[in-house]
Formats: C-alpha cells, sequence, structure tokens
C-alpha cells in the first residue's frame, strides 16, 4: 500500500507569548513543530504500513526549513520525505496549496491512501485535505478516529457533535484524522540517526506539472476580512474532582494538551 | 570556533526533551516522595535507544556522539536527576568500560544489550572503607581453575538490584597495591551475588542505591575485563567519562532551578509588583543564569574533546566540578527566591537542592576533582 501523508511545520502555540505592552502576539524565537493534527496522520500511517505492508512518503510544501519537521516524520518511521518548495508557491490560500500537494501527489503515480491532519492549528481552516481530494478527484472522509482496511473495502469512523458515523468505502482515498485516532510514537534515537543521513529531495514548481496561474498568490481567490469565532452550539466538558484544586488541574491540563493554552 | 550544537545534536535534545517532560515529569515528585525507581521508564528510554547513543551499530548503538548523549542526560535531569544518573550509571559506567576494554565476546555479550536498552547496567568500586582512596580494596577475587572466586561487598552502587550487568573491581594482588586491583563483568543470579540494604538517600529518590554482596561468586575467567592488574586504570579512566555524565546531570539540575525561578519571580508579587522587578531578585537570576551557562560550556566541551579522541580528563573534571557546585549554588537560589514556598515539598525546587548536594560527591568528590586539575596544570 502507497500512503502518502501531507504535513505542515507551524508556530508552537503553547510557547507563544504575549507582548504585555502591546498586547499582540511575540512571533519571534517561536519554535515550530510538526502540526499536532499531522503527527496523528503519520502514527496512523505507520500503524497502517506495519498492519498491511507499504510504503510511507510524507511531504509538505513550505519554506526551506520546513525540511526540519519531516526530518521529524522520518525519524518517527516514514519511509521517505519531499519538501515541496518555491518561491511561486508564495502567499498560497488553501485552494492553491491543495492544488500544489495535490500535483505533487500526481507526479508519485499511484498513491492508494492520502492522509491528512484535520487541520493545522495555526490557519484552522481544515479545508487543505478535503481539497486535495476534490483535485485528486477521488474519494474523502474527514475526521477520522478509526481506520480498517479489508481487501479492497475501507471501514472508517468519523466522529463529529453528535456520535460517529461508520462509513465503508474503498481505495484510493483521502481521510483527515482527529487526536483520537491514535497517540504518535516518539522518534527514536536510531530513527533520528536515520533520518538525519536521509536526502530530502525538494520539488519546485519547475518539477510538476502544474499550471502557473495556479500557483501562489496568483491562484489564492480568497480575501480575508475578518477574523472571527463562528457561533457554534457544543457541548461542554464537565470536569469532576474532589476539590476545586484537582479540577483546576485538570483543566488546564486539557487546555494545554488541545493547544488552547 | 562553533558554538552551535549540530542539526543531530538538537534533534536529539528535543526528542529527549519531549520524552522527559511527557513520559519522566508528570511521577517525577512522586517517585521523590515514595523513594520509588521506575523499571517502566528505564525500560522507555532504552526503547528510546538513549543508552545506545554513543556506541558503534554493531553493538546495537546509534553510533551517535557523547556530547548527544550528555544532552540526554541533561533533558532527563532537568525534570528528574534520579532518571539522569540511572542513564549515566548504565551507560557511562558499565557499557563504557566494556566497548573500551572488552574483548570482542564481551561486547557481544554484554555491550549489546546495554546499548539496546534492554539491560540496565551498574558500576561496583566503592567501599565502606574504599571511597576516594579505592585501592584500599577489601573485595578480593581469586583464582581457581577457570573462573574467579570473589568475596567482598560494594556500597553505594547505582542501580543496584535492578541492573542485570555490573563492572565489579575486586583485589587480585593485595601485594601490589593499586596495581593489584582487576576488573570484572557479572551477572545478576550468579550464585553468591546479591543486593544489601536499600540507601535512604538525601536526593535523587528515583534512582536505585544498595550495596552489592559476593560471597564466593564464581565468576568465569573470560568474564575478566582487561588484564589482571588492569582495574585501577579502567576504573579511573571510566570515572573520567563518568564525570561527563555527573556534570550533564547537575547542568540539567541547575537549568531547573533557573527555570523555575525565572517563572515564580515573575508570578509572584508582593508590595504590589511582581518580585523579578526587584533588583535584588534580578541581581541573583543574573548570576544564576551565568553559572548555569558556564557549566554547559564547560560540559559540551568536555564530551566534544571526547568525540574528537582528544585528552579530556582534565576538562572532564572542571565540568564536573563547575557544574555541580553551579548546580547546588543555583539549587540553594531557587530555594531563597521561593522563600517559605521554596522550604517547602510542594514545589518543586526544595526536590532540586536535594538532587544537587550529590553531583558534589559522587564519581570523585569535588576535593578529587580539584587533585585531578592541580596535577595536570602542574604536569
Amino acid at each position: 500500500m502507497k500512503i502518502v501523508v501531507c504535513i505542515k511545520q507551524v508556530p508552537d502555540t503553547t510557547e507563544v507569548k504575549i507582548d504585555p505592552v502591546t498586547n499582540t502576539l511575540i512571533r519571534q524565537g517561536v519554535p515550530s513543530i510538526v502540526n499536532p493534527f499531522d503527527k496523528n496522520a503519520v502514527e496512523a500511517a505507520l500503524q497502517l504500513k506495519e498492519k498491511y505492508d507499504g510504503k510511507v512518503t510524507v511531504i509538505s510544501m513550505g519554506p526551506p526549513q520546513a525540511k526540519e519537521a519531516l526530518k521529524e516524520c522520518l525519524a518517527m518511521g516514514a519511509d521517505e520525505a519531499i519538501l515541496i518548495s518555491d518561491r511561486a508557491f508564495g502567499g498560497s490560500d488553501t485552494l492553491a496549496t491543495s492544488y500544489t500537494l495535490a500535483s505533487a501527489i500526481k507526479k508519485m503515480g499511484r498513491v492508494d491512501l492520502i492522509i491528512c491532519g484535520k487541520q493545522a492549528i495555526d490557519g484552522d481552516t481544515a479545508q487543505v485535505g478535503p481539497e486535495i481530494a476534490e483535485h485528486l478527484d477521488v474519494g474523502q472522509v474527514t475526521c477520522i478516529s478509526k481506520i480498517d482496511i479489508d481487501g479492497s473495502i475501507v471501514r472508517v469512523e468519523r466522529e463529529h457533535e453528535e456520535g460517529y458515523e461508520i462509513i465503508e468505502t474503498q481505495l484510493p482515498l483521502v481521510i483527515t484524522v482527529l487526536k483520537s485516532m491514535n497517540e504518535p510514537r516518539y522518534p527514536t534515537v536510531k530513527g533520528t540517526m536515520k533520518a538525519n543521513r536521509k536526502e530530502i529531495p525538494v520539488w519546485t514548481a519547475n518539477d510538476m506539472d502544474v499550471d502557473p496561474e495556479q500557483l501562489g498568490l496568483k491562484g489564492s481567490p480568497t480575501q480575508v476580512r475578518r477574523i472571527f469565532t463562528p457561533k457554534q452550539r457544543v457541548q461542554g466538558l464537565i470536569i469532576q474532582a474532589d476539590t476545586a484544586r484537582e479540577a483546576a488541574a485538570v483543566l488546564v491540563k486539557t487546555l494545554s494538551e488541545a493547544k488552547i493554552v | 570556533m562553533q558554538f552551535q550544537l549540530t542539526e543531530e545534536q538538537q534533534m536529539m535534545q528535543k526528542l529527549v526533551r519531549e520524552f522527559a517532560e511527557k513520559e519522566v515529569l508528570p511521577g517525577a515528585a512522586e517517585r521523590d516522595e515514595k523513594e520509588e525507581f521506575s523499571r517502566d521508564i528505564a525500560n522507555a528510554m532504552g526503547e528510546m535507544g538513549f543508552t545506545g547513543i554513543c556506541f558503534p551499530e554493531k553493538y546495537g548503538g546509534a553510533e551517535s556522539d557523547v556530547l548527544s548523549y550528555a544532552l540526554a542526560v541533561e533533558e532527563l535531569s532537568r525534570v528528574d536527576a534520579g532518571v539522569g544518573i540511572t542513564l549515566s550509571a548504565t551507560v557511562s559506567l558499565c557499557a563504557w568500560p566494556i566497548f573500551a576494554y572488552g574483548t570482542e565476546d564481551q561486547k557481544n555479550k554484554y555491550l549489546t544489550p546495554l546499548a539496546e536498552g534492554v539491560k540496565l547496567g551498574g558500576f561496583g568500586l566503592t567501599e565502606p572503607n574504599a571511597g576516594t582512596d579505592a585501592a584500599s580494596q577489601q573485595t578480593v577475587a581469586v583464582l581457581k581453575d577457570d573462573h574467579y572466586v570473589i568475596n567482598g561487598s560494594k556500597i553505594f552502587i547505582t542501580n543496584a538490584g535492578e541492573a542485570e550487568i555490573y563492572v565489579v573491581f575486586a583485589m587480585t594482588d593485595k601485594a601490589k597495591g593499586v596495581k593489584g586491583i582487576s576488573a570484572f563483568i557479572l551477572e545478576k543470579g550468579m550464585p553468591g551475588f546479591a543486593f544489601g540494604k536499600k540507601e535512604h538517600k538525601m536526593g535523587i529518590h528515583s534512582s536505585a542505591t544498595a550495596e552489592l554482596i559476593f560471597q564466593n561468586v564464581q565468576v568465569p575467567k573470560e568474564n575478566l575485563l582487561g588484564k589482571e592488574g588492569d582495574g585501577f586504570k579502567i576504573a579511573m579512566s571510566t570515572l573520567d567519562g563518568g564525570r561527563i555524565g555527573v556534570a550533564a546531570q547537575a547542568l540539567g539540575i541547575a537549568q531547573s532551578a533557573l527555570e523555575h525561578s525565572i517563572k515564580y519571580s515573575k508570578e509572584r508579587v508582593q508590595f504590589g509588583k511582581p518580585i523579578a522587578s526587584n533588583q535584588g531578585i534580578g541581581f541573583m537570576l543574573a548570576d544564576m543564569a551565568t553559572k548555569v551557562d558556564a557549566a554547559r560550556l564547560l560540559v559540551y566541551r568536555a564530551a566534544y574533546l571526547k568525540d574528537q579522541g582528544l585528552p579530556y580528563s582534565k576538562e572532564a573534571a572542571m565540568a564536573k566540578l563547575y557544574a555541580s557546585d553551579a548546580a547546588m549554588a543555583v539549587a540553594t537560589d531557587a530555594v531563597q527566591i521561593f522563600g517559605g514556598y521554596g522550604y517547602s515539598r510542594e514545589y518543586p525546587v526544595e526536590r532540586l537542592m536535594r538532587d544537587a548536594k550529590i553531583t558534589q560527591i559522587y564519581e570523585g568528590t569535588n576535593q578529587v576533582q580539584r587533585i585531578v586539575i592541580s596535577a595536570a596544570v602542574l604536569r
């Protein structure tokens, strides 16, 4: 089975500090990490590989320093990594990004499964995964917490606010995964050494069959007018503990794990 | 001159830090309180590959470098110094002498499982009456046919009872003094090899410390490490490297104390402002930060020299001496900054202060480090 995982390097939002004078985010010195949902995607791919055999390729569209994030995925156990990087990709919105990533995947020939994290913690759009499926014209299931493959049949559990659906579908397929999917493994010392020795090829616009009009800023119709949180009715989480102190500790832990604080 | 870690070293540092913060930190206070060694953590460290960082691939290692190993000890000690020394005792004190002095068979049999992280290691040199004066060993080994018979005991042994493999020193020829000491590889479970009482220590509670007891332990001749009489040389060169481990442990403790102090002094409000805005506190933090940085440079330099195959005995002694004194001073200042809370077990800095003290004592007291350094500068 040939699996491609799409990852993004994002600023670690738990490390972001607020400037007490201007009340704005201090971006300088914030470490970059692999988007947490994407780590679940890598873990899902590795587990599928262990179960059904195959090859896991991790790709990322980003600046040269995104190689660091790809290396971390190699250290976790991915077979190869490719960086999709070109000045022509600068300023991409989700449409141009998904077009570029889909073009890279097309170049790889037959791919059975494409796994993305549910969303990136910086942009939070959750659009790139579904759009890749549209560009490739293959099926998609989003927000998955479980996957089983039986021959040509793929059975997934799709979580949403009211519960979960069990969906049967087939390969090739694009899925986006949730945190509840798995617990991403740590990169090991040996994996890190191996990852460090591996070459990470860089694909530019010239390496892929792409329409220049659909790349970067030119291919990005999105215009951001205003950023706000839409009203949403979600069931709250009630933390039960013996003391308020314990409850507060659980709350802080939950919020920081969810990368909210 | 480069003052930056290589990309590989940065990746190692990051992976150990992530492991330390997620897997080691959560139970650290509880293990301290209960004086509890965690085999689960030791096994997890083995699976992660920490014990094999600086050994060749053919012996199950990752073939990285000593500096990466020092970074691992530092990062682990930053959250739990007992876990840091568990790793250091296995790598520096047991796996290393087997790597440096062992035969091919000994390396395959004993170094490989240590480097692969499936077994833990220990080192038995210290006796009740032979601490710094290692030459007054009472433990004896007598050659009889195809094996040595070992009798005696060792105290204050890190990983005692938990480790499966031990490098143990005994007198094979008392008349020769230090030249009569030999080194042996012992396995847990050898008849007559037992473990004595568990030591109740001031700090590093999450590390196992106990006695080794030998009553007519028959050790096969092929388990002699090096030649007869090589023991003192093996012990001293092992401790040279071990000092990098202890120095890295001290550095981790100091770093932790500094981080806690910075955070607390910004949060703690007295007289309507954070105590960090008092110059009295600010200057303390400045001195602490400077000590931590100086210690770091010394520790990394000693590891670097060892990686380059250059002499590092004096530099490892300097790193151990300075980093351990820095850890003690910085942890003590951290308790001072925390005030009454610092003295309470509710906060982590009192544990750091208790943990720091041992780094000035073991693997050569800081007085011994000064002997090593002065001998080198006066040569």
